[in-house]
């Protein structure tokens, strides 16, 4: 097998600098090869946050430090980027070139951390990782070199306070590799305190800063929403602080997994002491189902009797939690049959058989062909040779409009990279998250006609 | 002097070839000055933000060629900018006549971990032939990364073999980012490929044929040639590899940007005998005059320029006026690459504007052709006299924050994505024009002309944005010399 990959849907691990540039007011500071900058900003698209992009500092690598090493250049640009740019965190990450020549990053660093600066390294040359796995990295980077310290002075105060019953960290859509990312934590929050507890996004406009990652360990436990990548984080925190977690392996979307979604929560946040009221859960959910379901009545005409041609079936080419996710919301909430689906984020072995599992699930009546593929030219062969019956459509990146194209398939452009469409505060997880992607869907087949 | 080998795998970096330098504060004629007298010393940045990456200016090169398909062999991410080509490729087909494109094969060899210990030519030479497989292209570019690069993958060796199995040239590309701070060296690598693998020697000439090395503009020029009797070889994007081949067939090469084609030029006509036009290209009246007088004297067309000229002022000359009016006396301040800058300024000029200075990515004292008279800054000093405030700063954005902060022109001119945001945020009228035809000829100045204008004239915008942009730049750095951490 050549590894080789076709129209990537993700990054390397340097990719994972939009997870700081998604914390407010962080600050990335690059210790890498002068493109790395601004070919993550390039994957990304209007992306660049408070100071991403061309505005994060960089020791732009050459030559000289390839050979004797660019830790002198390091400390210099750490110490004028506070000079420069106003920040709350700055997390320095190294690329590839300062991985392989060895440069001692976290001697630099801890420096400025002796100072009492707000700063932390993450070590991810982009042949390590994917930046899947280089968010966990950095997150627990951050827990490990900043958090902590809060922590330790909370311990060493003599009116310990306790943990939070109620409050619980989330762990789930991945900055901007995520294109829905800040719609979906905004509607994980609502849902999250719309069942009674009380919840810290971390990233993102509705996230309280650095306050939040202060705080981390006072959260009763965390909440996991992906079916592999974030694991290393919650396991992580089990570890540190005790902190137990709870997984939700995919994207709740629409009415059925929302609703799954909030009672297993509550559920669990009940065993870990929570004391959530049962019955105001319950209402919650009830008024939330009612509106849902209001407007999928209203639709259920449309969907059934629009008899110029609405899409039968779909491919989806996505990461593992998306592809699960809309292939049960699609299945069961609009009657659009899932057909041949593709993971595109290069999912590590150990997690594919849960992923398989849950899958099998996704119908009791069918089995649906689920492949592991980050070699997105791969994937489209496969839709190319495939053939079915009826109106298709495909839901993936820019790159696979022309496929949709060739086999005349409606399309919508929802995972990365995707220069075809703009998305700004659009979410598609939860109760709302499900309605807007049947606006979407159905806006696309309906354009087609003119 | 000779800065063509097409014998070596990989050409030198400008910094080494050209002495090309990333860092000056001054004036522009003493900067062209201290080039002239081979003084020029490049200085360094003890802060620095991103700069560009030569991988992605190769790529810029390669991934618009029409049956070609580009392997970038390293980590997953060295590609990860490059789909934005195949955006431009489906969007600007049509200013090409390439109506129907067919999607970019860009293809990344992802580079692991253990691929850094053990390396990563087995990996490389299994994705050319898997490449091969899918996309049968008529060419394989293979373009380097930082990290294999560092690790020293042969892949000259590795290329040059899976050439020879396949029948069709397999190219390495060496554009590793960590070599160079001018990310136009890309722009070296890719033509190097190119002309030493892909351009054949001419059999015959064809007498009216240009080659035009650019990146993806409109077609303005094909127009002007035919009243001339004259066809465009565009090179390269939305070339095939057959036309590529057939460059050295035309009977003259021009560049619509010194800093983009400065190599391919000095190749086509030190290597393949196509004579360079070695002057500025055609932005601003003199300019134009001066260029198409140089482009009949080539094709032996001196007569007919000379009714060209004499129409398109006929044509033009009205409304330029009528604009130099409008414009007269206001201010402008331009970020760009070297010799497009110098380009803009020029046209900056001839509208009657002042320029407050510029910031331009990096200086070239010559170009690959050695020629003084085609050194771009030279001739608008020349022209137009002395520019203050010339400024040599790699996409430095936090200089350009603080000099837009401090000067407040009319209107900011960007060539390059990013920088327009940081007028925005002053509330400056910020334009930036994608399209490096645009500016072209009298037309070109009577287009530029018009947008100038209309970006000033609606600026209501930029007025409400100011009032809530987020700027994260401290106070402290607003108040200093710009040039603070530029080595002394």
């Amino acid at each position: 097998m050549s590894g080789l990959i076709e129209q990537q849907r993700f990054m390397c691990s340097i990719g994972a600098m939009q997870s700081v540039v998604a914390i407010p007011r962080a600050l990335p500071i690059l210790h890498s090869g002068p493109g790395c900058g601004t070919m993550v900003a390039g994957f990304f698209e209007r992306s660049t946050g408070y100071s991403g992009g061309y505005t994060a500092p960089c020791t732009n690598f050459s030559e000289t430090e390839v050979i004797f090493g660019g830790v002198q250049k390091l400390e210099n640009l750490i110490r004028h980027s506070y000079k420069v740019l106003d920040s709350d965190l700055q997390v320095v990450l190294t690329g590839c070139t300062a991985s392989i020549v060895g440069d001692d990053v976290g001697q630099v660093v801890r420096q400025f951390v002796d100072e009492g600066k707000p700063i932390v390294y993450a070590d991810t040359p982009g042949f390590k990782y994917t930046n899947y796995e280089a968010h966990s990295v950095i997150v627990n980077a951050i827990i490990d070199q900043y958090t902590d310290r809060f922590n330790e002075e909370r311990k060493l105060k003599a009116s310990l306070e306790p943990r939070d019953a109620k409050l619980v960290n989330l762990f789930a859509s991945i900055p901007y590799q995520d294109p829905f990312w800040k719609g979906n934590l905004s509607e994980y929050k609502r849902l999250i305190e719309g069942i009674g507890l009380k919840v810290q996004i971390l990233f993102g406009p509705h996230a309280q800063g650095v306050a939040e990652w202060q705080n981390i360990p006072q959260a009763n436990f965390n909440v996991l929403i992906s079916p592999w990548y974030g694991q290393d984080i919650v396991k992580h925190l089990e570890e540190k602080y005790d902190q137990p977690y709870f997984q939700f392996p995919y994207i709740p979307i629409g009415g059925n997994e929302t609703t799954r979604f909030l009672r297993e929560l509550a559920l669990y946040a009940n065993e870990h002491g929570a004391e959530l009221d049962s019955g105001a859960v319950e209402s919650f959910i009830k008024k939330e189902e009612e509106t849902f379901y209001e407007e999928i009545d209203n639709l259920a005409t449309f969907l059934l009797e629009f008899r110029y041609g609405l899409p039968g079936y779909v491919h989806i080419l996505h990461d593992a939690s998306y592809v699960l996710g809309m292939a049960k919301f699609l299945l069961h909430e609009t009657g659009i049959v899932p057909k041949e689906l593709f993971i595109t984020d290069k999912t590590p072995e150990e997690y594919q058989q849960n992923i398989l599992d849950i899958s099998a699930g996704i119908s009791d009546k069918k089995k649906i062909p689920l492949y592991f593929q980050p070699d997105a030219g791969l994937a489209q062969a496969t839709i190319l040779a495939a053939n079915h019956e009826g109106r298709g459509l495909i839901i993936g990146s820019g790159w696979d409009k022309d496929v949709a194209r060739k086999k005349n398939c409606d399309f919508l452009s929802a995972s990365l990279p995707s220069p075809y469409r703009l998305v700004m505060t659009t979410g598609y997880a939860g109760y709302r998250g499900g309605l807007r992607l049947i606006e979407d869907i159905y806006n696309q087949a309906l354009s087609t006609y003119r | 002097m000779t800065t063509v080998n097409l014998k070596a795998a990989s050409v030198p970096v400008r910094e080494t070839r050209l002495g090309s330098i990333t860092g000056f504060t001054g004036t522009a004629e003493e900067l062209v000055g201290q080039a002239r007298k081979g003084c020029l010393k490049e200085k360094n940045r003890s802060f620095s933000q991103c700069l560009g990456c030569s991988t992605s200016n190769a790529a810029c090169t390669l991934i618009l060629i029409q049956d070609a398909a580009v392997i970038s062999h390293g980590p997953v991410g060295c590609a990860g900018c490059l789909h934005e080509y195949a955006f431009t490729y489906r969007v600007n087909g049509v200013h090409r006549n390439v109506f129907e494109p067919t999607e970019r094969r860009i293809f990344s060899t992802n580079m692991d971990e253990r691929d850094t210990v053990y390396g990563g030519v087995q990996k490389l030479e299994d994705a050319i032939h898997e490449v091969h497989r899918r996309v049968h292209p008529k060419a394989i570019f293979v373009i380097t990364t930082c990290a294999s690069g560092i690790i020293g993958d042969d892949v000259e060796t590795t290329a040059n073999e899976a050439e020879d199995e396949l029948g069709i040239p397999v190219v390495a590309v060496f554009c590793e980012g960590f070599r160079s701070k001018i990310w136009t060296s890309g722009f070296d690598a890719g033509y190097h490929g190119i002309a030493r693998k892909l351009i054949k020697k001419a059999e015959k000439k064809q007498e009216d044929l240009i080659n035009i090395v650019n990146f993806w503009g409109a077609d303005f020029i094909g127009g002007w040639f035919k009243r001339l009797g004259l066809r465009a070889n565009y090179l390269t994007p939305f070339a095939t590899v057959e036309q590529i081949a057939a460059s050295s067939e035309a009977v003259a090469t021009m560049q619509v940007c010194a800093t983009l084609g400065s190599y391919l030029g000095a190749s086509l006509e030190q290597e393949f005998g196509v004579p360079e036009i070695k002057v500025s290209p055609p932005y601003g009246i003199v300019q134009t005059q001066r260029w198409f007088r140089e482009l009949g004297r080539l094709t032996n067309r001196a007569e007919a320029v000379e009714v060209f000229l004499r129409e398109e002022e006929e044509k033009w000359l009205p409304e330029i006026e009528t604009l130099r009016e409008k414009l007269k006396g206001k201010t402008a301040y331009v970020t760009a690459g070297a010799s497009h800058g110098h380009s803009l300024l020029a046209l900056l000029r001839e509208l009657g504007m002042k320029p407050q200075g510029a910031a331009i990515f990096h200086h070239d004292p010559l170009y690959d052709n050695g020629e003084v008279a085609a050194d771009t800054l030279q001739n608008v000093v020349n022209d137009y006299g002395d520019i203050k405030h010339y400024n040599v700063c790699n996409k430095q954005e936090f200089e350009l924050v603080n000099v837009l902060n401090r000067l407040r022109p009319d209107i900011l001119l960007a060539r390059h994505g990013g920088m327009t945001l940081w007028g925005a945020k002053f509330g400056i009228p910020s334009l930036l024009i994608g399209d490096e035809h645009f500016g072209m000829g009298y037309q070109g100045l009577v287009q530029y002309g018009k947008r100038i204008l209309d970006t000033m004239e609606n600026d209501e915008f930029v007025k409400n944005f100011e009032k809530h942009a987020v700027n994260p730049y401290t106070k402290w750095w607003l108040e200093q010399d710009a040039y603070t951490f530029l080595e002394k």
